[in-house]
């Protein structure tokens, strides 16, 4: 993959040119609708969904607050069962232990199965500078693979990409990387996934080592845990002598019954299905069965930072399902490119500021921006992330960041227009002055400023008096005959009307 | 029972026919509502746009407004949610502990109208009148943060000569979202004119909802569609009679 995250716009400039393409905004309003109404569907069926729901929170937020003792824990369980164990605090570390496994192993390519992790240090790219090929497994990381392109979803990473865009790919760059598509290939999707099927099949059988990520990591037993549907994940994880997995810190879960809740949610929440297709676990070795030599990196990256944030912390308890980018009225409408990193969406709205701070990157502090704040995220996330009340607090971070930045400097204008406002609103009195210039605001407004708004958006008309003015006048309507606000004809009601 | 009108300072500034449309219907109702003339604003913008520091003033001067009433009634789901919800954290940030003693005490006795309607007085037919073809967007604070349910449906539905039509995709945002409506224009209007191609696809006249910044968004894509259809405040449709049908 030689595309890359790195030096996008912010996100109001990067959605505007998402918004553009009509093919990109109907991809997604499809699969999105699709999607959203299989979840609403399956989760309907579940009597006790919400105690499910605060069940996973609760045994996420109970890892995460002893986390230093879990891990601690998993590495002991992991070791007793044949692993060998690697700590990583950034994703260069994490990078260079995955090219040095590799190296011993003088292997050329490794086999992956999908993982968010792995995209999120850019292991694809560290490893091919060291002359190692990393083969995506998963149908839709292979899309994007063959197509040079950037995912633009947690769980469905080509989902702006339709099947005849994906036909032409495989035409195009299949031969490049291994088995050619057939010359006779259609976009039916059972075809499509066929051509996919050969073409991997060749890699698996070929390949010494398998890379992966895990859903889970249990500390009480020393397992990892894939979740995937296509059974490519199956394959790396069974066929190659060694297996390397990178685990974010935060994926560890105290005990093996934490799984019954989470395998529960998970596919109800991600792919509308009850069940989840394949379910991998592994503890350490299996002599005589599977890899016989297995790696476990973990991973931090930004997580103990995100973990000592009493507010942010909780998105450490995202588990990737992306139901809240299927809900989101903003993802359905720019994609997840806007957001530039392979976390998009509202969960990717904070967990990247969270990981990487915010103050030093305009493209990061213009993230916790991009929300209504509609709150439809939080209804769906299976381990109760209330995203929005995060986004804000995010945006207090942001907004203070500049402050001890600049405070000397000329502040923004909406700095500025904030303490305006907040002088303003501060005394009534003050509101009750400027309120009679609001014909004049809403008629400079509209004739000279404001394009963000009036672009193409009418503004309504201004009134003649305030409700404050009115009650003032009329001791509350009790003087007045009628109740409404009678038009005070004066020498300013131009002005009042906003005419200029 | 002392109640309080929050008019908000939206409506106060540009649509002072709602406050007067809640002072109606609750004298109506046998409720003297009083308008504690040292409000404002409820700090929200700030607070949304990350300006803690800057909503602490308004934080301040919104408990002494407030200060002794039993109730304080809003038409707006928006700054109810901002009132209970937020205020906590603006008085935590401030460190004035006398400041989080006061939100503490008032935060739990702001009602979104259609909440002290149903939930307070425990009305659902308010004996209005508007004899339209009208459909209801649910707003996402009144929905999701306030949880207001079918309240405002229900009393919708006892309104004499109405013709409630539902919207389809009614729960997804309308794009408005405070200052996202600028910081993210393209964004927004997108999802404003999904909003008002769902509305006209209904054939109401009248689009009614709990907020009228929300209908200030919507009712801006539809008025620069000439579409016709006009945007009305829960609380002037609840405040409209025979007498005196809401414009």
């Amino acid at each position: 993959m030689s595309a890359t995250f790195v030096g996008m716009p912010a996100f109001p400039t990067a959605a505007r040119e998402a918004l553009a393409d009509s093919q990109l905004r109907h991809n997604l309003a499809h699969a999105t609708g699709t999607i959203r109404a299989k979840r609403a569907k399956v989760v309907e069926e579940v009597p006790d969904w919400e105690e499910l729901r605060l069940a996973g929170a609760a045994l996420k937020e109970r890892a995460l607050l002893d986390l230093d003792a879990q891990l601690v824990r998993l590495e002991e369980t992991l070791t007793a069962n044949g692993a060998t164990v690697h700590w990583a605090r950034d994703a260069a570390e994490a990078n260079a232990i995955v090219a040095t496994i590799a190296k011993q192993h003088a292997a050329e390519e490794v086999v992956k199965v999908k993982s968010m992790v792995t995209q999120e240090i850019g292991l694809n790219e560290a490893l091919a500078e060291e002359g190692i090929a990393a083969w995506e497994t998963d149908l839709a990381e292979l899309i994007v693979q063959l197509g040079d392109d950037l995912p633009s979803h947690i769980l469905v990473p080509a989902i702006h990409r339709n099947r005849a865009e994906i036909r032409e790919i495989f035409l195009r760059k299949m031969a490049a990387a291994g088995r050619p598509a057939p010359a006779d290939l259609t976009d039916e999707p059972a075809v499509l996934a066929a051509a996919a099927r050969e073409h991997l099949r060749e890699k698996f059988l070929r390949a010494k080592v398998g890379i992966s990520g895990a859903n889970f990591a249990v500390a009480e037993t020393g397992t990892l845990v894939v979740v995937e549907s296509e059974g490519n994940g199956r394959m790396c994880l069974t066929l190659p002598e060694v297996l390397v997995s990178v685990v974010g810190i935060e994926k560890v879960v105290a005990q093996w019954d934490d799984l019954g809740p989470m395998l529960r949610l998970l596919p109800r929440s991600s792919t509308g299905e009850r069940m989840n297709p394949y379910t991998s676990m592994w503890s350490g070795i299996s002599p005589g069965d599977g890899p016989q030599e297995v790696h476990v990196v973990l991973l931090d990256n930004g997580r103990t930072r995100a973990l000592a944030d009493e507010v942010g912390r909780q998105a450490l308890r995202c588990i990737r399902c992306s139901a809240c980018l299927n809900v989101c009225p903003v993802y359905e409408r720019t994609g997840g490119h806007a957001y530039g990193s392979v976390y998009p969406g509202p969960i990717g709205a904070i967990l990247n500021p969270l990981l990487r701070g915010v103050g030093h990157d305009d493209q990061i502090d213009s993230l916790p921006y991009a929300s209504s704040l509609c709150g439809a995220c939080f209804e769906v996330c299976p381990v109760r992330i209330d995203i929005p009340s995060v986004l804000v607090d995010q945006r207090a971070q942001v907004v203070d960041a500049h402050r001890a930045v600049s405070w000397r400097s000329v502040p923004k204008p909406e700095a500025a227009a904030m303490k305006g406002a907040a002088y303003v609103l501060g005394r009534s009195r003050r509101l009750s002055l400027v309120e009679r210039l609001t014909g004049l605001g809403v008629g400079l407004a509209r004739r000279f400023g404001l394009t963000a708004w009036t672009g193409a958006r009418d503004l309504p008309e201004a009134p003649a008096e305030s409700f404050r003015a009115w009650w003032e006048r009329t001791d509350g309507g009790r003087d007045a005959s009628g109740n409404d606000a009678v038009d005070p004809a004066g020498p300013d009601e131009d002005l009042r009307k906003g005419d200029l | 029972m002392r109640v309080a009108l929050m008019v908000t300072c939206i409506n106060d500034a540009l649509y002072p026919g709602t406050g007067q449309a809640v002072v109606r219907l609750l004298r109506r109702l046998g409720v003297d509502v009083d308008f504690p003339q040292a409000q404002t604003c409820c700090g929200q913008p700030m607070v949304n746009t990350g300006y803690l520091d800057e909503a602490v003033p308004l934080v301040r001067t919104f408990v002494d407004a407030f200060a002794g009433y039993d109730a304080v009634v809003t038409p707006s789901g928006s700054c109810a949610g901002s009132a209970r919800h937020q205020h906590s954290i603006v008085a935590r940030r401030s460190g004035d502990t006398s400041l989080e003693e006061a939100v503490a005490e008032i935060a739990p006795k702001v009602y979104e109208l259609s909440e002290f309607l149903v939930d307070v007085l425990g009305v659902t037919d308010v004996g209005a009148y508007f004899p339209h073809r009208v459909t209801y967007h649910p707003t996402c604070h009144s929905l999701r943060m306030l949880g207001v349910g079918d309240r405002p449906r229900r009393l919708l539905e006892a309104v004499r000569g109405i013709r409630l039509v539902d919207l389809p995709g009614a729960d997804q945002c309308c794009g408005f979202g405070g200052t996202f409506a600028v910081k993210n224009a393209d964004t927004s209007v997108a999802m404003g004119a999904d909003k008002a191609r769902h509305i006209r696809e209904t054939g109401a006249e009248v689009v009614v909802a709990g907020d009228n910044s929300c209908l200030t968004h919507i009712g801006g894509v539809l008025s620069r569609q000439r579409s016709g259809v006009r945007t009305v405040h829960l609380a002037e449709i609840l405040a409209s009679t025979e007498g005196a049908v809401a414009r």
